[in-house]
């Protein structure tokens, strides 16, 4: 049993207020990702379950046992830094293995524990280089290494992939998440990056200035976001919103539709436009249509459509897809 | 090959005013020492002409008791004032690194020895250890009793730790600073890892901290052991050398045999030989050092 709970929560630097009053709880054995904006408090989230940063009010539990004023090293947590913060004059086995010497384990139990930690890793080959001889996969990997030699019950992951590239981020999110199926360890993953966020979290919590907006599935995020932030955050390309005149004729001061669940057509429909531009990416298309009171709308539609600039469209919204929000609540159901 | 060799004669018209000024004002120089150091070269030039004497000079000088006691001195000096003013300079550079309260004013007070002139420390140092009633003297009464005092200058086993003594503050900002530097380079993620790895404070400075040092340390052990080779001017105003050549460098050895008696062609000989010892030295610090690292 190693779920988080965060009760009343507060953190503040000084006068500037970073988390307001917050209740969370993240499930036992969960892939959770924290998401949102840039200096909306992830990291000072993330932070406060590993004891790197005290709380200023409230509680935090792990595995139902009172955290708040423990040392980091006795949380039971493993912590993987977005710069790796690798030891740099020790070798990659000395990296993997520092807590477990620290903590006063025989070398030999250290020796096999670390190389079972490289097989996982695939880091078997490297045990002896230093960081500075490693590119910044195997880095990460290293860093990954780390945290799971020492068996923690709540792994925390500070947007570990935002410095590889593309094709490593992709192929680093598949193993990361079947590294969560194996452990089964609670994991609680940082990103500002909402396709992170969907493709590895069994639940998304949005934070929005220090408050959660919503969090839930990544589906149920994706299909009924309860606010316009979170309908706006999840989902690319981003959510088309229409407002005032348009909006209140479909039941809302403000109504989103994405563009996958927009048709777009030449004969007829709900609005008409006039195609501005349109990227063919070959399963798909994307479609920017200037619609007249409304204002700039995408569309994304599977495969290619023949459609030229310039040229009158009309888009009509799929049946039950139009999300109505009043008051900055979400309306429809 | 045309276009590379004229991007070389290009590179080297750029390096010849550097270049012209260190032959002007240390290649020449030294020239002049090592030709100095093989004749018999007085300051003021005499009606008999300067000869060349072959190594009379260099002889003459590994004869003289008071070089090889100049150099034992000097040597001393830099073995207790080098580890003792790089430990109070990590020492001070830590606690201004940690977040305390008026870390800038202390800042500012710590950095107060390098403004004054290495003369008016002297004066300052000269009274507190002014006999029989100096500030120093003044506290050593408070454990040993009124009457009793010490020569602190003046006495041939006192008199060397107390220049280092004095040396050392006068100076230790210097390193103090590099240290800061070096201190505020090392990412503050090492240490938070470190936390998360169960590392006690000490243990962070071991594993994180020190190591993070390393290049800084190479650097300020070399430069200050030179800087301690070089000392002069806190002895020459201090205590002439005494008591008993017990404070005399090999600077100063080399200043006294060269002005107070004239000896120029021989003073240079002492100068070239401690050009090649602070030299060699040096050299040897680094090499020792790096394949300590690499290894
Ligand atoms: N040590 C600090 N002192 C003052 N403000 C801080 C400090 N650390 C973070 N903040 C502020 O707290 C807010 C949240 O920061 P952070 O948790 O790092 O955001 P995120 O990780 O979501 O980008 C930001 O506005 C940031 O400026
Ligand atoms: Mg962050």
């Amino acid at each position: 049993m190693a779920d988080v709970r965060f009760s009343s929560v507060r953190k503040g630097y000084g006068a500037v207020e970073v988390i307001p009053e917050l209740d969370l709880t993240i499930e036992d054995g969960s892939f959770t990702v924290l998401v949102g904006p840039s200096g909306c408090g992830k990291s000072t989230l993330l932070r406060m379950i590993a004891g790197l940063e005290e709380v200023t009010a409230g509680t935090i539990t792990i595995g139902g046992e009172d955290v708040t004023h423990r040392d980091p090293s006795e949380r039971g947590i493993a912590m993987v830094f977005q710069s790796y913060a690798l030891y740099p004059h020790m070798t990659v086995a000395d990296n993997i293995g520092f807590g477990l010497k620290l903590s006063g384990l025989p070398k030999d139990e250290v020796a096999k524990r670390v190389a079972d930690a490289a097989a996982i890793l695939q880091l078997d080959k490297l045990l002896e280089r230093k960081p500075r001889q490693l590119s910044g996969g195997q880095r990460q990997r290293v860093a990954i290494g780390r945290a799971i030699v020492r068996k923690p019950k709540v792994f925390l992951f500070d947007e570990p992939l935002s410095n590889l590239d593309a094709a490593l981020r992709a192929q680093m999110r598949v193993e990361l998440a079947e590294l969560h199926t194996r452990i089964g360890a609670t994991m609680v993953y940082v990103t500002h990056d909402q396709v992170e966020a969907m493709t590895m979290a069994d639940r998304i919590v949005v934070l929005n200035g220090g408050r959660i907006e919503q969090a839930g599935a990544p589906m149920d995020l994706y299909r009924a976001p309860a606010t316009p932030f979170v309908a706006g955050f999840i989902g690319s390309p981003r959510m088309n919103f229409l407002e005032g005149q348009a909006a209140k004729a479909l039941g809302g001061d403000l109504v989103g539709i994405r563009p996958e669940h927009l048709d777009i057509s030449a004969a007829s429909g709900l609005w008409q436009g006039r195609l501005r531009h349109a990227e063919h990416l070959g399963s798909e298309t994307l479609s920017y249509v200037d619609v007249e009171g409304v204002g700039s709308m995408t569309v994304k539609t599977e495969g290619e459509v023949s459609v030229a600039p310039n040229q009158l469209v009309y888009l009509s919204p799929r049946e039950g897809q139009l999300h109505v929000f009043n008051a900055g609540k979400r309306t429809s159901i | 090959m045309s276009i590379k060799s004229r991007s070389q004669r290009q590179e080297l018209a750029m390096l010849l005013p550097a270049v012209i000024f260190l032959i002007a004002l240390i290649v020449v120089p030294f020239a002049l020492s090592i030709w100095f150091s093989f004749t018999d070269q007085r300051l003021v030039p005499r009606p008999i002409p300067t000869k060349v004497i072959g190594f009379t000079n260099y002889l003459r000088m590994f004869d003289d008791p008071l070089f090889w006691q100049a150099i034992w001195n000097t040597v001393l000096f830099a073995l207790l004032v080098v580890p003792f003013q790089l430990a109070i300079s990590l020492g001070a550079a830590l606690i201004l690194n940690a977040a305390i309260p008026f870390r800038s004013v202390f800042r500012a007070i710590a950095i107060l020895p390098l403004l004054l002139p290495m003369t008016v420390i002297v004066a300052i140092w000269a009274v507190l250890f002014r006999i029989p009633n100096g500030p120093l003297n003044a506290a050593y009464q408070w454990f040993a009793g009124s009457g009793n005092y010490v020569d602190w200058i003046g006495n041939p086993s006192t008199a060397m730790v107390s220049i280092v003594v004095l040396s050392a503050w006068a100076t230790f900002p210097y390193q103090m600073l590099i240290y800061l530097a070096g201190l505020q380079d090392i990412p503050q993620d090492l240490y938070e890892a470190a936390k998360l790895d169960g590392a006690k404070s000490w243990q962070r400075f071991r594993y994180v901290t020190w190591p993070g040092l390393r290049n800084v340390n190479i650097f300020l052990l070399i430069i200050t052991t030179i800087g301690a080779l070089k000392l002069f001017t806190q002895v020459n105003i201090l205590t002439k050398g005494g008591p008993n050549g017990a404070t005399t460098t090999i600077i100063q050895y080399l200043f006294q045999q060269g002005y107070a008696t004239q000896k120029v062609g021989y003073a240079s000989a002492v100068a070239v030989f401690f050009f090649l010892a602070v030299t060699a030295i040096a050299l040897l610090q680094r090499r020792f050092l790096k394949n300590e690292g690499e290894a």
